[in-house]
């Protein structure tokens, strides 16, 4: 793809003595839509932030397009932030609100008024120049911050949560609109959620972090299919994570069970995580399966059950179009490259964590 | 039955508002348009013409101007400073500006009628210091220092709490978008406290305008204001009509600079005093 445009050169970051970045390297490309996702403390705020301007690392550069900005002011960088909480000028009207760049670098009226023009129509609140902050609604808002942001022609924009406070079908709405306004302005998008779904639906480029650690770089496919580790798996989506021994190459032991897989080069006899997506668990007759268990429960969620099947002392997860009814036997299979083996976590950044995020 | 109870549940307030708030006003009213036969008049309120008169107005206006002005330099840098200390130690610096205002008024201006007079400290310290006394006590000075020591909280108050409520990522925001620290400044901090700052005005204005007993205890007779010539009226002449005559006048100015401020405070978010 493009060339690299901004470099986090090692960075380090500690608020009262707590570690919030370590030692963090992280490379964005011109014209990617990048995420950096993560629950909450992850670092990737923090990681906006120092990306705009409003923090200076411990430690560790930043550079964009060439030159070091790591001492630069918000205020002269070329890049521009969209706020979680919109942070418009509530004093100010809409026309006003979206020209304080451009008057502030002196732009010409006519020119100033062009682009109110075009960033009202690109964000589809046409005609909306006189109206107040406080008659629009959240997502309209979130509309004109964004306005406000892009009319300055910035190379970068930053996006901290920005749907954050909308609800569930406007979040869904406005992923389109991103997604379509990246496209019309050619322009890097830095985007920070920690939803996983958001990250999954917007990026090129997914930034999966937790306590302060990168844990995965990758596309969307990339993390969602090949996790790095149970963090990851976690994190992105259910799954289900089973400790498992590797005895040899392509075959792997658990819960008691031998079954095949198609990873290699682990060694022998290796204690290892095993990651399987819900989706990709099938029920079928007892006898058909490497395993046998009982429905435990069932429940409905639209395109798909969700059920919960007891076997070899484990709860497996399971996403299936097909009807189980709670206590019918049934047999477990996955196929081989459905299976994704890791090596155990090596510190608690990297294990499965909790998050109701 | 209901409806009744309600409104039955509003009748101390009621009475309260008409027998301490309606009931004097219609008093003052009342006597300063009538002399003491009890018969029409204007000349209650057409004596402020008169030069001793005119010229107490024009010194409370002078002084209680000059008051305002220097609570609004001291207040709003010292607001600033205020909102930019970590959360924790601001909420003890207010607690340190209110505090004063718990005690009694006139026992803290008794206070400083001590401090300032010629044999107070003040006047000590320049002594053992080999300098010439002073007469700072009984001087327009001295009221003007009481007036200000005493209103300073209510105008410092406002204007904190409007620049309180300015959150940190609207500053973000305009810093973000180019402005300096200046620019942030004139285009967001100061339009954003107009408001506090218009409400300030008022709650010192006012009292500074209509105080007496500042003046009574600062200035020693010398520094005659109108509020001095109203209580004069009322209390030494027992001039009740010249007194309410001379308080309805100064209730217009009152009452037109409020309307003034309140005309120029289009925010109005709470911190405005009507």
């Amino acid at each position: 793809m493009e060339k690299e445009f901004i470099h986090l050169s090692h960075i380090s970051k500690s608020y009262d003595n707590t570690l919030v970045l370590d030692d963090l390297d992280l490379k964005i490309r011109e014209n990617e839509f990048l995420t950096l996702l993560g629950p909450s403390g992850c670092g990737k705020t923090t990681t906006l932030r120092l990306l705009g301007g409003f923090e200076t690392p411990d430690a560790g550069q930043i550079f964009f397009d060439g030159s070091d900005i790591t001492s630069l002011p918000p205020n002269e960088r070329k890049l521009n932030t969209v706020f979680q909480k919109y942070a418009l000028f509530p004093h100010m009207s809409i026309a006003e609100n979206i020209a304080f760049g451009l008057k502030i670098s002196k732009k010409s009226k006519a020119y100033i008024n062009d682009k109110i023009k075009y960033a009202l129509k690109l964000v589809n609140l046409n005609g909306y120049e006189n109206r107040s902050i406080d008659s629009l609604s959240g997502g309209q808002q979130q509309r004109i911050a964004i306005a406000r942001a892009i009319v300055n022609e910035p190379k970068v924009l930053l996006l901290d949560e920005p749907l954050g406070a909308l609800d569930l079908k406007l979040r869904q709405d406005m992923q389109y609109e991103l997604i379509r306004l990246k496209e019309e302005l050619g322009i890097t998008f830095v985007y920070v959620t920690h939803d996983q779904e958001e990250a999954l639906t917007m990026s090129d480029t997914i930034v999966v972090m937790n306590q302060g650690y990168i844990q995965q770089i990758g596309t969307p496919e990339d993390i969602y299919n090949e996790p790095c580790n149970a963090f990851v798996a976690d994190f992105i989506g259910d799954s289900n994570i089973i400790d498992g021994i590797m005895l040899e190459d392509k075959l792997v032991k658990i819960l008691g069970v031998k079954i095949p897989c198609v990873d290699t080069g682990f060694g022998k006899k290796q204690p290892v995580d095993v990651v399987i997506r819900p989706e990709d668990v099938e029920l079928s007759d007892p006898a058909n399966g490497f395993m046998e268990g009982d429905v435990v429960s069932i429940i409905f969620k639209g395109v798909h059950y969700e059920i919960e099947v007891h076997a070899n002392g484990y709860d497996w997860l399971v996403h299936t179009t097909k009807m189980f009814p709670v206590g019918t036997h049934v047999g477990i299979s996955v196929i081989p490259f459905n299976i994704q083996i890791m090596n155990k976590p090596e510190s608690s950044d990297e294990k499965a964590v909790d998050v109701n995020a | 039955m209901h409806k009744f109870k309600r409104q039955f549940l509003s009748g101390p307030y009621i009475i309260w508002i008409i027998g301490f708030i309606l009931l004097p006003i219609l008093m003052i009213f009342y006597y300063g348009i009538t002399d003491s036969a009890g018969s029409f008049t204007l000349k209650n309120i057409i004596a402020i013409a008169e030069p001793v008169h005119l010229k107490s107005l024009l010194l409370s206006l002078k002084l209680a101007l000059l008051c305002t002005v220097i609570c609004l330099i001291l207040s709003y840098p010292l607001a600033m400073i205020l909102n930019s200390l970590h959360l924790k130690h601001q909420s003890f610096v207010v607690f340190i500006f209110v505090l004063p205002m718990w005690m009694n008024f006139m026992l803290r201006i008794l206070a400083w009628q001590l401090l300032l007079s010629n044999n107070g400290i003040f006047n000590t310290l320049l002594e053992t210091m080999g300098l010439p006394k002073l007469q700072l006590l009984n001087t327009p000075s001295a009221v003007v220092f009481g007036m200000v020591y005493d209103f300073l909280p209510f105008m410092i108050l406002p204007i904190y709490n409007a620049m309180d409520r300015i959150g940190s990522d609207i500053i973000d925001a305009a810093r973000d978008l180019g402005a300096s620290q200046l620019q942030i400044f004139m285009k967001i901090i100061f339009p954003l406290t107009v408001s506090g700052v218009l409400s300030g005005i008022i709650m010192v204005f006012v009292p500074a305008l209509t105080s007496f007993v500042i003046s009574n205890l600062l200035g020693g007779g010398k520094v005659l204001l109108i509020g001095n010539v109203i209580e004069q009226e009322f209390m030494q002449n027992m001039n009740w009509n010249m007194g309410s005559g001379l308080s309805i006048v100064l209730m217009v100015f009152v009452i037109a600079s409020m309307a003034f401020m309140n005309g120029h405070n289009k925010e109005g978010e709470g911190t405005a005093v009507w």
